[in-house]
């Protein structure tokens, strides 16, 4: 029985450290497990790019941005909006997979363990983080192949495109805290899915992603305008160097990159205290 | 001095369900006991309850010798939960699952390792180790989420059913594990659905139904408390029944009851296997043949009926899973 014997276990270290290394294990193990299900990483890049193929040669032609009718300009000024809408869809993956564990016991196995509290979703939105990562990659080389180029409209440098993908990265993060609330709020992974995905729409529909806001009506325009998520499609277009950069009066549109950051961090702070104050009380 | 798990008066509402209302308990340290009732009874609950994965509206529980309510934190290091639900990630190997909880039990990497290694040796698991556990039959699975609940060899366990579902082949399997380890000094609290597991593991059972604890006490004395034993006669001629019925009556502490159709006559006794011979030799005298003559002792299952008013159910209606009995 020597299997059997006690194994001290080590007494609680500084709760910073504890939470960080927590969160690694989870996050370690929710990688392990994307990679032994790679089908869920293609499905997540098939849509987008299926959606800058469409946008790109459907709509192309018959789009005006800023005064220009040019499919190529339309092109340029698309790719912004779709690497945003391509972050914020991780959402509805990570909302799944937090109500996956929910389902299937293994929330509450982490919560009978002496666990940092918060490291379960922590550890679930960083590997989802990686994971967008992964998907922005790919879809940047897609974009490169159909023609997407910085600088085309404006001056751009190395450190300027990096910041536009940190903005994208941040604004991923974010929502992926978004849908680890719905993930614990909802009583099937099936519901995760579809709850996580119907909101999305009118969110990246209502902004500047895929069409000049100055064809819209003007208290929809105005929604579009203070949309968190156009904030962060107007930073990347400014530092893309690309065209269709909106002339808005509004806070957000003028100072894009600030509304980015402060917008996704708003929505962290918020998402992470609610999600955390769930998982406490969490029941499956 | 309270036992390794104590609990007093525990009450847990959901909306107009009163799930708990008042349950107290007291398991000593070392021992096993047996949290027996149908489903909905409250058994889960108070295993949730007692882990610190529900907060009880009142009532008081220590574990270890730890307030669960006030200290959640330092009891979560003292227990194993062992769920209905093999809670152990599917993706993820065996080694892996079991490496993952211990590091998570803040053990270091190096030794969840080893300790990973150990137990996957000990429940019979090295072959498929490396595997992704969704190949793993139901038993193994488990195995290995027992294995998980057992990582830093905790001093107080719960099982909640840890054998529904299971063939007999891994019951039996999961009861030697289960004996071993209350054997080396660890305190259980399992629930079940089945009456002879906890005749079989358990010192103490206590009977919940509608979140109360309505009957406790050794296998023993919940049994003799629904009565002794019992005679039981199966006469070969139908005709015989109304003359058996007499010897029957002379013998008998209480009134004969007779099922006409399977010939078959029972009737409570006190005096053990002397008075089973007795029976049986004035049985012969009058010339009465029998199918089969013994003396029963009440099951759990009877002191459930007793006790409930109706029988332990098997069917696991809160999953939509038959449970194979």
């Amino acid at each position: 029985m020597s299997a059997l014997d006690a194994v001290r276990v080590a007494p609680s270290t500084n709760p910073v450290s504890q939470s960080v290394r927590d969160s690694m294990v989870v996050a370690k193990r929710n990688l392990i497990r994307m990679s032994r299900i790679p089908e869920m990483i293609i499905y997540g890049l098939i849509q987008p790019i299926m959606f800058v193929v469409l946008f790109t040669y459907v709509f192309g032609g018959s789009m005006q941005i800023g005064g220009s009718t040019s499919a190529e300009d339309y092109k340029n000024f698309l790719m912004a909006g779709i690497f945003a809408q391509t972050v914020t869809f991780a959402t509805a993956s990570s909302g799944a997979g937090i109500a996956d564990d929910m389902h299937k016991g293994l929330i509450d196995r982490f919560r009978s363990l002496p666990m940092a509290r918060g490291a379960v979703l922590t550890g679930r939105t960083f590997a989802d983080l990686v994971q967008t990562a992964l998907t922005l990659v790919v879809l940047a080389v897609v974009a490169l192949l159909v023609g997407w180029r910085v600088g085309s409209d404006g001056d751009t440098d190395a450190g300027r495109v990096l910041g536009a993908f940190g903005l994208l990265l941040l604004l991923g993060y974010a929502f992926t805290w978004i849908g680890a609330l719905i993930g614990m709020s909802v009583s099937t992974p099936e519901a995760a899915t579809s709850s996580g995905l119907i909101w999305l729409f009118p969110v990246t529909f209502i902004s500047n992603a895929f069409v000049d806001t100055s064809h819209m009506t003007p208290w929809l325009r105005h929604v579009a305008d203070w949309n968190p998520f156009s904030a962060t499609v107007q930073a990347c277009r400014e530092l893309f160097g690309n065209p269709g950069v909106s002339p808005s009066d509004a806070w957000p549109m003028q100072h894009p990159v600030w509304a980015s950051l402060i917008y996704s961090l708003l929505i962290i702070v918020i998402f992470r205290t609610l999600s955390v104050r769930k998982y406490r009380s969490a029941t499956a | 001095m309270p036992g390794a798990i104590y609990a007093e008066g525990l009450v847990k509402t959901f909306g107009d369900v009163r799930a708990l209302d008042g349950v107290d308990l007291d398991v000593p340290e070392g021992t096993v006991l047996g949290l027996l009732g149908p489903n909905g009874a409250g058994k889960t609950t108070t295993v949730r309850c007692l882990t610190t994965l529900l907060r009880p509206d009142s009532g008081s529980a220590v574990v270890a010798g730890i307030d669960v309510l006030k200290h959640p934190d330092a009891v979560r290091r003292s227990i194993g939960l062992s769920g209905q639900f093999a809670a152990v990630d599917e993706y993820l190997t065996g080694r892996e699952n079991l490496q993952m909880v211990g590091q998570l039990y803040q053990m270091r990497a190096k030794a969840a390792k080893a300790r990973a290694a150990e137990l996957l040796e000990q429940f019979d698991l090295t072959d498929a180790a490396d595997r992704p556990t969704k190949t793993y039959s139901g038993g193994m699975r488990r195995r290995l989420d027992l294995a998980a609940a057992l990582v830093v060899s905790p001093p107080v366990m719960f099982m909640d059913e840890p054998t529904t579902g299971l063939d007999p082949r891994n019951r039996q399997m999961l009861w030697d594990v289960i004996k071993r380890l209350v054997s080396g000094g660890t305190t259980l609290l399992l629930t079940t659905q089945y009456l002879e597991e906890a005749d079989h593991l358990a010192h103490d059972i206590a009977v919940v139904n509608h979140g109360r604890v309505i009957a406790k006490g050794t296998s023993d004395q919940l049994k003799a408390r629904t009565g002794g034993e019992r005679v039981e006669v199966v006469v070969h001629e139908r005709e015989d029944i109304p003359a058996a019925s007499e010897v029957l009556r002379g013998f008998g502490k209480g009134e004969t009851t007779v099922e006409d159709h399977m010939r078959q006559l029972t009737v409570p006794v006190t005096g053990g296997a002397k008075l089973l011979a007795e029976v049986i030799r004035e049985l012969d005298t009058r010339g009465i043949e029998i199918d089969d003559i013994g003396l029963r002792r009440p099951t759990l299952d009877d002191v459930f009926l007793s006790l409930t008013g109706h029988v332990a159910e098997v069917k696991d209606e809160e999953n939509g899973k038959e449970a194979v009995k």
